[in-house]
């Protein structure tokens, strides 16, 4: 991207104000996400003060203590970790699998798109939240497998998006050109079409980064979290029981997550303007 | 309503109120229904072919045994009036309570308990088999005499006459028939307070009163509901809502005991479970190495808090396990080695082995928040003091797979004593019992031919002085050993209305059944 380039990016993105607000507060959970180990370096696990304390009664626990007596804090630090993690790694497995499933079915056409968009299909006629329960189930929860889990329920929406922008391009001049010149197959779908089809594909991976981070709170909430790691999810389903008597152990990693979410979609609906300004025009 | 019949019942009424407080509530009172919750739903009403804990609470009210026991585990007469045991220890004489009928009208005789005991609890009872393998014979002396010659002294015996060891069941309907596919197991008979009336599946049991129960005046209920919920904060809402009466031990997470118990009209006992002792521990597979090294076993002693488990993880209720014999079992010794919250000596412990940081993996019981608390408490205190733990999450199904292959390093577990070491404690620690397929069995896989030695003489020993110095000498040797990680002794309290009197009055709780229940107006 030239500079110039990069400032139409920025202005356009910074038009929407409500993507500037998201963007901050992402920096900000992000900031606390790499930082926040070092404000507590213990680990969240540990029973440091006395359970059930209420939020702002007692000096260092800001959000008051769970049923073990951990520091609900700490627990939100480093379960930002965890869901941002989850978050981005499974976005990128499913992207490498779903754009290449579209780039090549796209691209080729023909029995080849048959047989890669059936199969596609098939994943998309199960419900969401319904596979990935029964495959981390199967697997045996661990951070490993939920991001499998994840990247394997949400990679055909991948494949669908790549493959129509593939059939839209691939008859472009500029595309015959590259036949005509000689170049290969995969010079072409790498170096020519991909790089156009790019824009609508990193929107909707930033909204995927949202999603993910809410099935693997949902997952940690059904007690399928890796039991070995503190995240915001697992912290929603552990305090859920004592919701009456303790309503803070829930509530604030209830707010960590749509805090989060909200701002990725934020940031996901700014970059939708910023790079696709004809679309965005259109629609408003 | 007539002005004169109304001022007659204003007067009436005012009376009443007025002498209502000077009436003393200890006299019982008949009539009345109960609805208690049942969890889960039992799989079978016939206590003499399914144990299941469920079964056991329902169809304690259907049948009975020949004896109860109170809270220090002493024999109280039920079907049998007496007993006497001959100088040598080996023959055990019953007579039997007369004029005793089954539901469907016929006499209970001798002739019944020898059917029970020798042809169909023989082949329907596991854990009775093993008991009634010291026993050579059963004899009938005319109706109401009942004679056990047994092949050596066994000291638990007086203690397997509990209901859900030997519920006696009816010899004129299963004799000479199949016993799992008689279809009168659908319509249990037997000789209790409570007969069986109706069961909807998912949704209730229904008992009705035996008006020809064999105590005159009991029981004093005329109804009984037991409600299957299988939600456990569900359970504790049908109990706020007044939908249900009675909760049974262990059937509402730990943390809804603190609210329900703070309700107005509500008690909460801890009694009724003296029998069974449930005790609280880590399975340690003593084959991998680092477990295999005792003085690992011991850092895992010390390193946990099971007094913060206790207070916090199960609200209070419990008490700290001294070793593998319950303090509400027989022989119970406290002349062992403790073992407190000391991470220090933990460290200590870890250093001289020279213990090289290998992770371990912990398996917590899937039986609910409690459990999973427990699990990352115990996590945690372990990390504290240098032992990297994995949390291996597992379903009931995965759990039991995994000890019945020893695939495990640390597994939460809890059992029952019944009593007697013999009965409950044994089959944990003896070698005999080292097999895969059960989690239930020596599943840690300790073996230590001094100790199976003990047991074995220990439960042969008479009288009891004599048992007594062998289980001392055992449970000082076994404490020292840490062959799996003692934690609590469970407490498993029961919520019920406070205008319920006389619920739990044996050492069995709500197993023995609503027989001296009533509930005041």
């Amino acid at each position: 991207m030239t500079a110039s380039s990069l400032a139409e990016f920025t202005r356009r993105f910074s038009r929407h104000g409500g993507a500037v607000l998201g963007a901050a507060i992402l920096f900000a959970i992000t900031m606390l996400a790499v930082f926040g180990p070092l404000l507590y370096p213990e680990s969240p696990w540990r029973m440091v003060q006395k359970p059930f304390l209420p939020p702002m009664m007692t000096d260092g626990f800001l959000f008051g203590t769970d049923t073990l007596g951990r520091n609900i804090a700490a627990g939100l630090v480093h379960g930002a970790r965890v869901s941002l993690l989850i978050g981005l790694a499974s976005t990128a497995a499913a992207l490498v699998v779903g754009v290449t499933t579209g780039a090549v079915a796209g691209f080729f056409g023909g029995r080849v798109d048959d047989v890669l968009m059936r199969f596609t299909e098939l994943f998309q006629t199960i419900p969401n939240f319904a596979l990935a329960i029964v495959l981390v189930a199967i697997l045996q929860p661990s951070t490993d497998s939920i991001v499998l889990a994840i990247a394997i329920v949400s990679w055909p929406p991948i494949a669908r998006l790549v493959r129509s922008e593939f059939l839209s391009l691939r008859s472009r001049e500029f595309v015959q050109a590259s036949i005509v010149q000689g170049q290969s197959s995969f010079q072409i779908i790498f170096t020519q079409i991909l790089p156009n089809a790019l824009p609508p594909v990193i929107v909707m991976a930033s909204l995927m980064v949202a999603t993910a981070v809410l099935l693997e709170s949902s997952l940690s909430f059904m007690g399928l979290g890796d039991p070995n790691t503190m995240s915001w999810g697992y912290m929603i389903g552990a305090g859920r029981t004592v919701i009456r008597q303790a309503w803070w152990i829930s509530f604030f990693p209830g707010i960590a997550i749509l805090l989060t979410v909200l701002s990725i979609n934020l940031v996901g609906e700014g970059l939708n303007d910023a790079l696709n300004p004809r679309l965005s025009r259109r629609t408003r | 309503m007539r002005p004169t019949t109304s001022l007659l019942l204003g007067a009436v009424l005012a009376v009443y109120f007025a002498i209502m407080p000077l009436r003393v509530s200890a006299e019982p009172r008949s009539g009345g229904v109960i609805n208690v919750v049942v969890q889960p739903e039992p799989p079978g009403l016939m206590l003499g072919l399914t144990q299941n804990g469920p079964t056991q609470m329902v169809a304690g009210n259907i049948y009975e045994s020949l004896l109860r026991y109170d809270e220090n585990l002493s024999p109280i007469q039920n079907l049998a009036t007496s007993w006497d045991v001959s100088a040598d220890g080996r023959v055990y004489t019953f007579t039997l309570k007369e004029d005793v009928r089954w539901h469907d009208g016929e006499a209970f005789t001798a002739h019944d308990v020898v059917f029970t005991v020798d042809t169909f609890l023989r082949e329907t009872h596991p854990r009775l088999r093993v008991s009634l393998e010291h026993v050579e014979r059963v004899e009938a002396l005319g109706d109401h005499r009942v004679r056990f010659t047994l092949k050596q002294p066994f000291g638990p015996f007086l203690g397997i006459f509990e209901v859900g060891t030997m519920p006696m069941v009816p010899r004129h309907i299963y004799e000479g028939t199949e016993f799992r596919s008689n279809p009168a197991n659908d319509t249990p008979i037997g000789t209790g307070p409570f007969k069986f009336k109706e069961w909807v599946k998912g949704s209730h049991i229904h008992l009705v009163r035996n008006d020809d129960y064999h105590v005159d005046g009991l029981p004093y209920l005329d109804e009984i509901y037991w409600h299957v919920i299988p939600d456990s904060s569900a359970r504790a809402i049908a109990y706020e809502t007044g939908k249900v009466d009675v909760l049974p031990g262990g059937s509402i997470e730990t943390f809804d005991v603190e609210r329900l118990r703070d309700l107005p009209n509500t008690k909460v006992t801890k009694k009724g479970w003296e029998y069974f002792a449930p005790h609280a521990f880590l399975w340690i597979n003593n084959r991998t190495s680092p477990l295999s090294d005792p003085r690992f076993r011991r850092a895992i002693m010390y390193a946990m808090d099971r007094g913060f488990a206790r207070d916090v993880v199960w609200n209070g209720f419990g008490t700290v396990a001294a070793g593998p014999v319950s303090s509400k079992t027989k022989f119970h010794s406290t002349d062992v080695r403790h073992y407190p919250y000391d991470p220090d000596k933990a460290k200590a412990l870890l250093g001289e082995m020279g213990y090289d940081g290998r992770p371990i993996r912990l398996l917590p019981l899937p039986y609910g928040e409690a459990w999973q608390r427990w699990a990352e408490a115990v996590r945690q205190n372990l990390n504290e003091v240098g032992i990297q733990v994995e949390l291996q999450a597992t379903d009931v199904a995965g759990w039991n797979q995994r000890l019945n292959e020893w695939d495990f390093d640390l597994a939460f577990t809890y059992l029952y004593q019944f009593g007697d070491p013999a009965l409950g404690v044994a089959r944990t620690y003896v070698s005999s019992n080292i097999a895969k397929g059960s989690p239930w069995n020596n599943v840690a896989g300790y073996a230590n031919s001094k100790v199976d030695e003990l047991f074995a003489r220990a439960a042969i020993a008479f009288p009891e002085e004599n048992r007594q110095a062998l289980y001392d000498e055992l449970q000082q040797t076994v404490v020292e050993e840490v062959p799996v990680a003692w934690l609590l002794e469970l407490e498993f309290p029961t919520i019920y209305r406070s205008n319920i009197n006389d619920l739990v009055t044996t050492a069995i709780g709500l197993n023995d059944g609503f027989v001296d229940a009533w509930i005041e107006d």
